[in-house]
């Protein structure tokens, strides 16, 4: 497999120069754009319709979510170091970084997770009032998608040990890579509109 | 010609991807575009069957005052599910069908750009279709409208999985539609053939790429208020409940953000179709090209920002009601562009009427009246009086009928020699017309009348009083017409056309665009070379030099010889053509299967808590969650109370109900874990398919 099966492959490249898989990957994130457009918007139009407590003031811990949400955007950098490793093609250096993606994902993921406790704990249910429902639906979606991308990079880990990912084939990294910044940034954008906004307005 | 298969690795070599698959393997297994295409359309058909008669049930209910033919409640289901399958099982996937086959042939590809992909959207799309209709199975089809507007689409006031039903299967339609698109965007960027730049691509092509950006951006909103909807009713959250300061009115805001580009979706892919029939059978280039497409775009542009013009009866307020009216009747403006540039094809033409041309010509007209009725709409104070009328009903039927189906019928007329090698019968061709065209405009014309004289929608029955019962009549009358339209339009097809119609040869209708340029029907590689395209509408051009008028383009034409001749060098390797693979099935099966897990835990937490106090002392008194089921099971059977009285009969109940919504989230997450494992070999598959190579003496002619 390897190079000689990119090279063969008539479905691979396209008449713009660039290979179908990003084309495809950046207009599904266009799409997911919407998808989180339309939650936050949301969140946003139900901010202060709460009938019942918990609200956002009573519950929200900035510095802990400042936290997790450094460690997501460190593991962005850490995917540029991975795409970067394999399109040079060095391969240990790629399961490691690839490994540190997963793992500060994984960290993030712990960190909401606990903090998913910690409200129900503290009374904030899905059916609790309409900041619990938009509050979890949003952010539970936005963990699925890092827990997708978790298990997306740990497959390509795994794969490189049966020579499915190499320097020819860094396209697959990429595509992977693409997602994850999206997904990254998309945090930045719920982490201002969610947490950070209570403290402006 | 010998083929040559790739060489495969591993242990996907007993699943194969199949070389040529043969019968009705190939069918499953197929990601031939052509194949796909066909599996699309005839599946839409097969529904547009089943709506159809749908629609004749409720024409029936309204023939005449007072009648009683079935139940209220059966005619809130029928109507419901009338317009769920026009909309998403019909005119979407019959457009799709189009893409699949007609996209890929026009840009000059050999196939799509992800065709496992493909077929995965047509497997999800079918699989999606038979779980919303297996409601009516279970006695519990949607029966809230297609718009199924909260709170009555709420738990508290729907019990039933009516509208568990709903929300699923759209989501399965849903995932199928953006799939699909994803994969013709890409193709259609990315696949062109050498030469074939955006402005040289048909329109029909242009109007699938807009059709499908509009699937991408719009869909998601959908997903997500489905979703919401979903959450409130099996999680008892309160997403549009208003006892908890929920807005039922957001719900509107979501559907209507997906809404209003829905309709575009149904009606560009039409608009795309009469834009390459009128040409051909005007003899004429499509007039005002760049127009055409820039109009196109800005229907897709626009087409966001008029989404409350549904909700103009709904209290938004002035200045809200205002600027959507507004926006909405600047929208008619890029829509009468395209229908001033259609007439101007026609105009001074040597207008052949066949039956492709017949059902154009019809779109134009009706297409125009419908647009009319909803610039009268789109003024909020006029629509105070004719929100759900039965003048909304006309609307939307002009152009939904009389639009997007013409347009579609157009394009079956138009591609039938193409795909399946036959001519369709004129004279019945022209029959089928006419039935349809007369049973069309006598079914819903009067229903403006009626509209105006204050005949809600979705309305069971009326009474001699209100003075309905004539233009009723007429309705109804029209709507068997049209049946006996469909009726002939279906034995033609998958009959008697099929059968005994006249051989086609590659361009029975002296075409414009390259899917006329080869053999009908086309070889599964499609283009034996990949054409090189030097002007718009190529082909013709290179049929009729004499009729050149553009400069630019004859001074291309005027470096190369002919069509044939310019080809880009193919390697030794020959054609390499996908193989089949089931995975896309797989995958979709998973994921329908998990759907139909979901679509029973609804109402699971509201189940949940009306029996808490139940669930609590059973909890106490140490009986376990199985005992309480088998206990429960006896207290329904033997209708007495079990004797310490945990669970009296009603409670008995509500804990199998419950039972029955915790299996069903078993096997969602079964299903999730299959569709997922499908994913994942279907990921790792490897590439496989086969070489096609020409033989040496093939090449002699040339
Ligand atoms: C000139 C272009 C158009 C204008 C100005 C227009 C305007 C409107 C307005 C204002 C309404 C809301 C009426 C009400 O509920 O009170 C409406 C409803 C509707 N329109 Fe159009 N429309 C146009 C074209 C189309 C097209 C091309 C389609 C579909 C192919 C379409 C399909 C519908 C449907 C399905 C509804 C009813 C939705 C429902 O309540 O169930 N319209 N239109
Ligand atoms: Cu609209």
């Amino acid at each position: 497999m390897s190079s000689e099966v990119l090279l063969d492959n008539p479905h691979e490249m396209g008449c713009t120069g660039l290979p179908h898989r990003k084309i495809l990957m950046w207009a599904f994130l266009a799409s997911d754009c919407m998808f989180f457009g339309s939650l936050i918007s949301t969140y946003l139009v139900y901010r202060g319709h709460s009938t019942d407590h918990p609200l956002p003031e009573d519950i929200f811990d900035i510095p802990l979510t400042s936290t997790s949400s450094f460690v997501l955007l460190l593991s962005s950098w850490l995917m540029v170091l991975a795409l970067s490793a394999i399109q040079k093609g060095k391969l240990w250096e790629f399961r490691l970084w690839t490994l540190g993606v997963a793992f500060f994902g994984s960290i993030f993921l712990g960190f909401q997770v606990y903090e998913f406790t910690h409200f129900v704990h503290s009374g904030l249910t899905l059916k609790q009032n309409l900041f619990g429902s938009t509050f979890f639906v949003l952010t539970g979606t936005h963990g699925c998608h890092v827990a997708i991308g978790v298990l997306w990079l740990m497959s390509l880990f795994f794969y490189s040990f049966i020579g499915g990912v190499t320097k020819e084939r860094s396209l697959d990294v990429e595509i992977a890579g693409l997602y994850w910044h999206f997904v990254d940034i998309v945090w930045i954008v719920i982490f201002t509109a969610v947490y950070l906004l209570e403290y402006i307005i | 010609m010998h083929i040559e298969p790739v060489k495969e690795k591993g242990f996907y070599d007993f699943l194969g991807r199949q070389v040529e698959p043969k019968g009705l393997i190939g069918w499953l297994t197929t990601v031939d575009h052509k194949r796909i295409g066909i599996l699309y359309a005839v599946t839409a058909l097969l529904w547009f069957l089943v709506g159809g008669i749908e629609a004749l049930a409720i024409r029936s209910q309204l023939a005449m005052a007072n009648l009683r033919l079935y139940s209220a409640e059966t005619y809130n289901q029928m109507f419901t599910m009338h317009a769920t399958t026009m909309i998403f099982l019909v005119v979407m996937p019959l457009a799709a069908g189009f893409f699949n086959y007609m996209v890929p042939l026009m840009v000059g590809a050999r196939d799509v750009a992800f065709p496992r992909l493909n077929a995965f959207s047509y497997w999800m799309f079918l699989f999606g279709s038979l779980l919303i209709n297996a409601s009516w199975l279970f006695n519990a089809a949607p029966n809230g409208s297609w718009v199924g507007y909260p709170p009555l689409s709420l738990f508290q006031y729907s019990q039933g999985h009516n509208y568990d039903f709903w929300l699923i299967g759209l989501q399965v339609l849903g995932i199928a539609s953006v799939a699909a698109s994803l994969n013709f965007i890409t193709t259609i960027i990315n696949m062109r053939a050498p030469g074939m730049t955006m402005m040289r691509l048909p329109v029909f092509v242009w109007m699938t790429l807009v059709t499908n950006f509009l699937v991408v951006l719009a869909f998601p909103v959908i997903t997500i208020a489905l979703a919401e909807l979903m959450f409130d009713r099996t999680y008892a959250t309160n997403f549009f409940n208003p006892m908890k300061g929920g807005l039922p009115i957001w719900w509107q805001h979501l559907f209507w953000v997906f809404g209003h580009p829905e309709v575009y979706i149904l009606i560009l892919p039409p608009m795309g179709i009469v834009s390459e029939v009128l040409p051909v059978f005007a003899r004429k280039p499509l007039f005002g090209y760049p127009l055409v497409v820039g109009s196109g775009m800005g229907i897709g542009f626009m087409g966001f920002t008029v989404w409350a013009h549904h909700m103009f009866a709904s209290g938004m307020g002035n200045i809200a009601n205002a600027a959507f009216a507004l926006t909405t009747m600047t929208i008619a403006i890029p829509t009468g562009v395209k229908i001033i540039n259609w007439v101007g094809t026609l105009w001074k033409g040597q207008i052949r009427m066949r039956t492709p041309m017949l059902f154009a010509l019809g779109f134009i007209y009706q297409f125009m009246m419908g647009g009319f009725s909803g610039l009268m709409h789109a003024n909020a104070a006029h629509d105070a009086q004719q929100h759900d009328t039965y003048f909304i009903v006309a609307h939307f039927h002009y152009v939904l009928i009389g639009g997007a189906l013409f347009g579609l019928w157009s394009g079956i007329y138009y591609w039938y020699p193409k795909i399946t090698g036959r001519m369709m019968n004129e004279a019945r061709g022209h029959a089928a017309f006419w039935f349809l065209f007369i049973g069309f405009n006598t079914t819903f014309f009067p229903m403006h009348w009626l509209g105006l004289n204050g005949m809600p929608r979705r309305i069971y029955s009326y009474s001699h009083a209100q003075g309905w019962d004539q233009l009723n009549l007429l309705c109804t009358v029209g709507a068997f017409t049209m049946a006996v339209a469909v009726l002939l339009l279906f034995t033609d097809m998958f009959w008697l056309s099929l059968k005994y119609g006249e051989k086609a040869g590659g361009d029975p209708w002296d075409g414009r665009t390259l899917e006329w340029s080869i053999p009908s029907p086309p070889p599964v590689y499609n283009f034996e070379e990949i054409p090189t395209v030097k002007a718009l509408d190529d082909f013709w051009i290179t049929k009729h030099p004499e009729l050149l008028h553009h400069e630019e383009d004859s001074a291309a034409h005027a470096a190369g010889a002919g069509h044939g001749a310019h080809h880009v060098h193919h390697d030794d390797h020959g054609i390499h053509m996908p193989g089949g693979s089931w995975f896309p099935m797989f995958a979709s099966a998973g994921f329908a299967i998990g759907a139909w897990g979901l679509v029973h835990s609804g109402g699971m937490y509201h189940i949940k808590e009306a029996i808490q106090p139940a669930l609590d002392a059973a909890a106490k008194a140490g009986v376990s969650w199985d005992q309480l089921v088998s206990t429960a099971q006896t207290v329904v059977s033997s209708k007495t109370p079990d004797a310490q009285n945990i669970l009296n009969v009603v409670n008995a109940e509500s804990v199998l109900k419950l039972q029955a919504c915790y299996n069903g989230v078993k096997t969602a997450i079964v299903g999730g874990v299959l569709g997922v494992l499908g994913i994942f070999l279907w990921a790792l598959e490897p590439i496989g398919g086969y070489y096609i190579h020409k033989e040496k003496e093939e090449h002699a002619g040339e």
